[in-house]
């Protein structure tokens, strides 16, 4: 019994922290915020330097063969760091849809490519996890995509697409063959996208319960980058509670500001172990990862709404400015709520897997 | 990571199992004193009850293991079987005595309270000292070879059926207020000493008050030495603290939870049915995982003998919280039939879950408040700064 990290996940936490720290501070967040530009692709090539996009890639194809927990550790740095990379569609849901639904062949060609961070994968699915708005939805017929999607992942910068269609269906599309328009979301860091396809030729991946298992990943990956994000300002709020004086003393000698703190991290400490817990059953305990995903991805929009909201005010008016640039934690994890449906929509969800 | 137990510690699982099959007839049925400590003693004996417990002083004498006391507490939990006593004199009162009493203190007091003979209560808060214990009034003047106990005490949970105390009293009246308190233990049979039941919200009296007038005690009835009595405390207090919060008490209430929602119908529906009741019961079936996993991770710091930080300083707070929360929920759940209490036909669950959701916001103040919580959280979890102290 041991449900702790591996001194090899500290390690692996910590380097991606460092080289973020490097190549991804605020400024750089920024930049690319305020910027056009589809991919930060000095942050993915120092990204790929540590292993990032293989890191679920098996290592027969050139990958690290690690599994959901170390790439659930991954996406609670990049969130710590409101880094912008194309993470949970290029280096976990794509490899997924291939171990999981590619043939022989398909795996061959693309999961090198992936792992190697020769090419980014872009995700077409909201749908298929969180139902269909404004009449998007894709259908395949005859080798081909028809229809548009909403709040697809990096897709500006992908070479290639994992779409689902409406019955649930993956598909691969060279992502020239999709016409693609960004979707502005209050979160900067990351690019959304709606996509249309409009009789786009289509490559289909066969596997069965694919979709279930991209579901509970995304989860999983989402969950953690709430984690991590909630934690960076828990700690933000706290070292400014130490620095800023008023009345004569630090503002965290004064129980209405420490108590906040303390019901943050009160609130927020549990769901380490439950990312952990849902993120190491996807991998070995696979009939529960469903339930412990959902509950994940729901309990940490909660935990981290709230955490970003009180951090926020710990900081006072400053918390409030652009300068500070606090707010991008706080529309990342904004985000990271809504994206595959929100919290009452993932816990009918858990109602439902549990027969409830 | 790795959540499997390995083969020695399957095979100790099969045992604890194979205990309870052939023991099953003997599981106490209710509260027949004779047949309780009978059964404490055979849990002694098979090492499911006192098992860290030096077998000199009556325990069974086994190296400390935490995963073989969570099988224990697992299976016992499975089968519904009736685990050892756990009283504060053999959670708190012991511990405290194993880690600063005297070799005659421990040879005289342990075993007798592991097998049920001796029950103790706790003499900590008075009316005047709740979260500022330190400033307790209670006084014990020396008069010869004996203290002489004036004051008063509050919140004594087992006074009324306990043989013994152990008690804060103040010794040295001129000292610092952490420096003057001693920790006395005396028997609850010695003159001057009144008993008056301390009736709650919940309509009963879960608690007592204790009244001392020119109680005798000898000096040697002390644990640790005079004025040192904080520390001695403190150790009480840290065994306290691990009781409150427990993540498998949590569980199993929300298992009943989830029985009361699917039972229970309303013009014919399900209250599991009801889209509003059936996400909030969804929000705390998170909760509870999340608080089961934080206790594998505090066990798993624990196994290894290293600080468990932030993941268990928020049990307490986190875990009675909960506990109200899952009670709040069902008395919901039931509308106006979750009012119902005392007795009737149509009462639910013999009243327990207000009760539960009444009693448990004594477990939320008491132990220490949710707010002194926080402040433990913020200081040596945060390492935010300490209150400003008012002059003494």
């Amino acid at each position: 019994m041991d449900f702790a990290l591996t001194a090899d996940q500290r390690l692996m936490q910590a380097s991606i922290a460092g080289v973020l720290g490097r190549v991804s501070p605020l400024a750089r967040v920024r930049a690319f915020a305020d910027s056009g530009e589809p991919t930060a692709r000095d942050v993915w090539t120092a990204l790929t330097a540590l292993g990032l996009p293989g890191l679920l890639v098996p290592e027969e194809h050139g990958g690290l063969g690690l599994g959901l927990l170390d790439a659930a550790l991954a996406a609670e740095a990049l969130g710590a760091h409101v880094a912008p990379a194309p993470f949970l569609s290029s280096a976990v849901l794509a490899p997924i849809a291939f171990v999981a639904a590619g043939s022989p062949a398909q795996q061959s060609a693309w999961l090198p490519r992936l792992a190697a961070g020769e090419i980014i994968a872009g995700a077409v699915i909201h749908e298929a996890f969180a139902g269909a708005r404004d009449a998007a939805g894709v259908t395949a017929e005859g080798g081909r995509l028809t229809g548009g999607s909403m709040f697809a992942l990096d897709a500006q910068g992908a070479d290639v697409l994992l779409v689902a269609d409406r019955s649930g269906g993956l598909h691969l599309v060279v992502a020239k063959d999709a016409r693609i328009a960004p979707l502005a979301t209050i979160d900067a860091t990351r690019r959304f996208a709606e996509v249309r396809f409009e009789g786009a030729p289509a490559e289909p991946l066969a596997g069965a319960d694919a979709l279930t298992r991209l579901r509970d990943a995304a989860f999983i990956v989402l969950a953690a980058d709430m984690l991590g994000a909630a934690q960076a300002m828990l700690d933000k709020a706290v070292a400014y509670a130490q620095e800023r004086r008023q009345f004569g003393r630090p503002i965290g000698a004064f129980q209405a500001v420490k108590h906040l703190c303390a019901e943050m991290a009160a609130e927020l400490e549990p769901c380490r172990a439950l990312v952990w817990y849902a993120a190491y059953a996807f991998d070995a305990i696979p009939a529960e990862a469903p339930l412990v995903a959902a509950h994940a991805k729901a309990h940490l929009s909660e935990v981290s709404r709230f955490v970003a909201r009180t951090a926020t005010e710990v900081h006072g008016g400053i918390g409030f400015t652009d300068l500070l640039g606090l707010h991008y934690w706080f529309k990342r994890v904004g985000v990271d709520r809504q994206l595959f449906g929100g919290p009452e929509q993932v816990r009918e969800h858990a109602a439902h897997l549990q027969g409830l | 990571m790795d959540l499997a137990y390995g083969p020695p510690y399957q095979a100790f699982r099969d045992e604890v199992r194979a205990f309870l099959v052939t023991h099953r007839e003997r599981f106490p049925a209710g509260a027949d004193r004779a047949q309780v400590l009978a059964w404490q003693a055979l849990l002694i004996a098979h090492g499911y009850a006192a098992r860290a417990i030096p077998s000199v002083y009556g325990g069974f004498g086994a190296e400390p293991d935490i995963l073989k006391s969570r099988i224990i507490a697992e299976e016992f939990a499975a089968t519904r079987a009736p685990t050892g006593l756990a009283g504060q004199g053999i959670s708190m009162f012991v511990p405290t005595l194993l880690e600063l009493g005297t070799e005659a203190q421990k040879q005289q007091w342990i075993a007798p309270t592991l097998r049920g003979e001796v029950i103790w209560c706790q003499g900590y808060s008075e009316p005047g000292s709740g979260s500022d214990l330190a400033s307790l009034t209670t006084r014990a003047d020396e008069d010869g070879d004996d203290f002489v106990i004036n004051g008063q005490k509050i919140w004594t949970s087992t006074a009324a059926q306990a043989d013994m105390i152990f008690c804060l009293v103040r010794t040295e009246p001129g000292a610092p207020k952490h420096a003057g308190i001693s920790y006395l233990i005396f028997s609850m049979k010695t003159p001057g000493i009144e008993v008056r039941p301390l009736t709650t919200m919940t309509g009963r009296a879960e608690f007592n008050e204790v009244f001392f007038t020119d109680v005798r005690v000898p000096k040697s009835q002390i644990v640790g030495a005079r004025g040192e009595g904080w520390r001695v405390a403190n150790a009480t207090l840290r065994h306290e603290r691990g009781m409150l919060g427990d993540p498998n008490a949590a569980e199993a209430r929300f298992a009943e939870l989830v029985a009361l929602m699917k039972s229970e119908t309303r013009d014919g529906a399900r209250l599991i049915d009801h889209p509003v009741l059936r996400d909030r019961l969804m929000a705390l079936q998170a909760r509870v995982l999340a608080m089961k996993f934080n206790g594998l991770r505090v066990l798993t710091s624990q196994i290894a003998g290293e600080s468990p930080g932030l993941a268990a300083l928020i049990v307490k707070l986190q875990g009675c919280e909960l506990n109200h929360q899952i009670a709040a929920l069902a008395i919901d759940a039931l509308g106006e039939a979750g009012v119902l209490y005392g007795d009737g036909e149509h009462l639910r669950a013999q009243g327990a879950w207000q009760w539960r959701y009444m009693f448990d916001l004594g477990l939320i103040i008491g132990g220490g408040t949710a707010q002194i919580q926080k402040n433990i959280i913020a200081e040596r979890g945060l390492g935010l700064p300490r209150e400003a102290k008012a002059a003494p």
